[in-house]
């Protein structure tokens, strides 16, 4: 199996406030790897961490086999924020066109991408549209699209899920199991302990600290508990001694 | 009860926020203060070459003010006039009398005349009545009918300019980062310096057209003097507007929103005006004056105003291009090191 992602022994402080200490995971080629925990629990200072936007205050990350932050690595990364980063002035299509062209697509190749990923989000029926007339789910997929426009090798989400409608959430779940058969590696954040149960892996973060991490069955098994939340529950010691 | 609670939020509110508390006590003083300092300060001393056959009332007049320097030709004088050395020359050749004004500064004119009225007042009436029978005024530049617009005018369209492309320039910016887009962009392979120079780029196009637009306004609509180069005030006026446009979008990562960012303008934005040249900054206390090289509008000010009155070209203005186009890159330099406090690559 090939490691894809790979976090050694990191901590991140602002100041005297830990955010995360002493982390280590590793994400696998073509895994979904899911980070579960509660907001504040720091999952989105270490997906930013992994992304190259921020960098650690001690301890490595590598991604793809070279130490992150490394801007070359960060064309095979897509990216999609928590708060949904667009342009509410652009139509969906302006959105899309100016992240492609970021990524250096254009032309014929940069149309068909377009027309993958709005497919795929469903939104090619208002691509026309000015994205702040958009609902709250419309710019969570559109922004899910913009990160999925240079085919990357590995997919971060950071709770990508908030405000869809469950019709939409199993959709795009779908879709995420393709791309990941494809070969695309998938990190993604939640805080939904239903929605932990469609990653292989998992990774329950707590206060900063790595608490636990396997497949959600190991998980379950280890803790003989029925579902995720038990489990993390009893990691985060609100278990009854018996 | 509801209201109470809105207030007491509100109080917590600007508790937290120490700037704008900050900004509501401390930039009133410091504008009131400026304002202060400029007006409060001396009269202005023009300076008046003296030319004349008569050397009584050569020596009377020396004698009478320091503002007077006397000149043995009138070539010379006349050489240190057009080099703005000089205010004035008054040339006594009997019969005539003739006054030849710099023209440009309606402050520096009128100080002049009433300079060399007053001291021929003072004269004995046997030498004065010859003298003072009917002085003629010449005008190098502008004229007696040049209106005040005239004069602050062309620092207006500089003050405008910069103002308005800082506040927008530095809002947009600061909203890429309040909205998260920022931060996604930070996520892409783009480099810190790319998003400075893309902002530059796409703000220039606007800012080009807005020079031309103002300046075409206030030349043909206004009808303002107009002794230059149309095309060299937009080049002036562009850069003024890029400098602006560099600074706004620096000064905006150190504003969390956009009511922080509209706080810059009485810092930033306020002083200059005092500098730009529509006050005479020789006038102001010394300590203050060499406050008016480090604020870009004085040599936009200054530029546009040599143009527009004096008629200058290229040559004489391409020294306040330079400077402008230094602070646009020293500006755009430290943009793009002040965004590595969001990525450091």
């Amino acid at each position: 199996m090939q490691t894809v992602i790979q976090v050694k022994n990191v901590s991140k402080n602002y100041r005297s406030h830990h955010v995360l200490q002493n982390i280590d995971l590793t994400v696998n080629k073509n895994e979904i790897y899911g980070l579960l925990g509660p907001s504040g629990a720091g999952k989105t200072t270490l997906v930013k961490m992994i992304a190259g936007i921020e960098t650690p205050t001690t301890g490595s990350i590598s991604v793809l086999d070279s130490d992150m932050p490394k801007l070359n690595t960060m064309t095979q990364i897509g990216f999609m924020a928590q708060s949904d980063a667009l342009y509410g002035e652009l139509s969906g299509k302006e959105n899309l066109e100016f992240f492609s062209s970021i990524y250096g697509l254009k032309g014929q190749k940069q149309k068909e991408r377009i027309d993958q990923a709005s497919d795929l989000v469903n939104l090619t029926n208002f691509l026309q549209k000015p994205v702040n007339q958009y609902s709250g789910g419309m710019k969570r997929r559109l922004s899910l699209a913009a990160a999925l426009l240079h085919d990357p090798k590995i997919l971060i989400l950071d709770e990508p899920t908030v405000g869809i409608d469950p019709v939409l959430r199993q959709s795009i779940w779908d879709e995420l199991y393709k791309l990941s058969k494809s070969g695309t590696t998938i990190l993604v954040t939640t805080h939904v302990m239903d929605e932990a149960e469609k990653c292989n892996q998992l990774g329950m973060l707590r206060d900063g600290k790595l608490i636990a991490s396997g497949s959600p069955r190991e998980l379950k098994d280890n803790t003989s508990s029925t579902s995720i939340e038990e489990a993390f529950l009893y990691y985060g010691g609100v278990h009854h001694a018996n | 009860m509801r209201i109470k609670a809105l207030v007491i939020r509100i109080i917590r509110q600007f508790v937290r926020d120490k700037r704008t508390l900050a900004m509501m006590f401390i930039a009133p003083l410091l504008i009131l203060t400026l304002v202060n300092l400029v007006f409060s300060s001396n009269d202005y001393e023009p300076k008046i070459g003296v030319v004349s056959d008569q050397q009584m009332v050569v020596d009377k007049l020396k004698l009478s003010d320091k503002a007077f320097i006397v000149y043995q030709k009138r070539s010379e004088a006349h050489q240190d006039l057009s080099e703005e050395k000089l205010d004035a020359v008054l040339e006594v050749e009997l019969p005539s009398t003739t006054i030849t004004l710099e023209g440009s500064n309606p402050t520096a004119n009128k100080a002049s005349i009433m300079m060399i009225e007053k001291t021929l007042k003072t004269m004995p009436d046997q030498d004065t009545e010859k003298i003072k029978l009917n002085p003629e005024i010449h005008y190098l530049h502008g004229s007696a009918d040049m209106e005040t617009f005239d004069y602050i005018g062309p620092f207006l369209i500089g003050f405008f300019i910069f103002f308005f492309v800082f506040l927008i320039s530095g809002v947009s910016f600061l909203r890429e980062r309040t909205t998260g887009t920022l931060e996604r962009l930070l996520a892409t392979p783009m480099r810190r310096w790319e998003m400075v120079v893309g902002y530059v780029l796409g703000f220039g196009i606007f800012t080009i057209l807005q020079s031309a637009i103002i300046v075409s306004f206030a030349i043909y609509v206004l009808d303002i003097m107009m002794a230059g180069s149309l095309w060299l005030v937009i080049l002036i006026t562009l850069m003024l507007a890029i400098t602006a446009l560099t600074l706004g979008t620096l000064l905006s990562a150190f504003a969390t929103n956009e009511l922080q960012m509209i706080q810059f303008i009485p810092l930033v934005v306020v002083p200059q005006v005092f500098f730009s040249g529509l006050f005479t900054i020789e006038t102001m206390a010394d300590w203050l004056q060499p406050l008016s090289y480090i604020m870009p509008l004085t040599y936009g000010g200054e530029a546009i105003r040599d143009i527009m009155i004096q008629g200058d070209g290229w040559g004489d203005i391409y020294g306040n291009v330079l400077v402008l186009l230094g602070f646009s890159l020293l500006f755009m330099i430290l943009n793009v090191l002040a965004l590595k406090k969001h990525r450091r690559l």
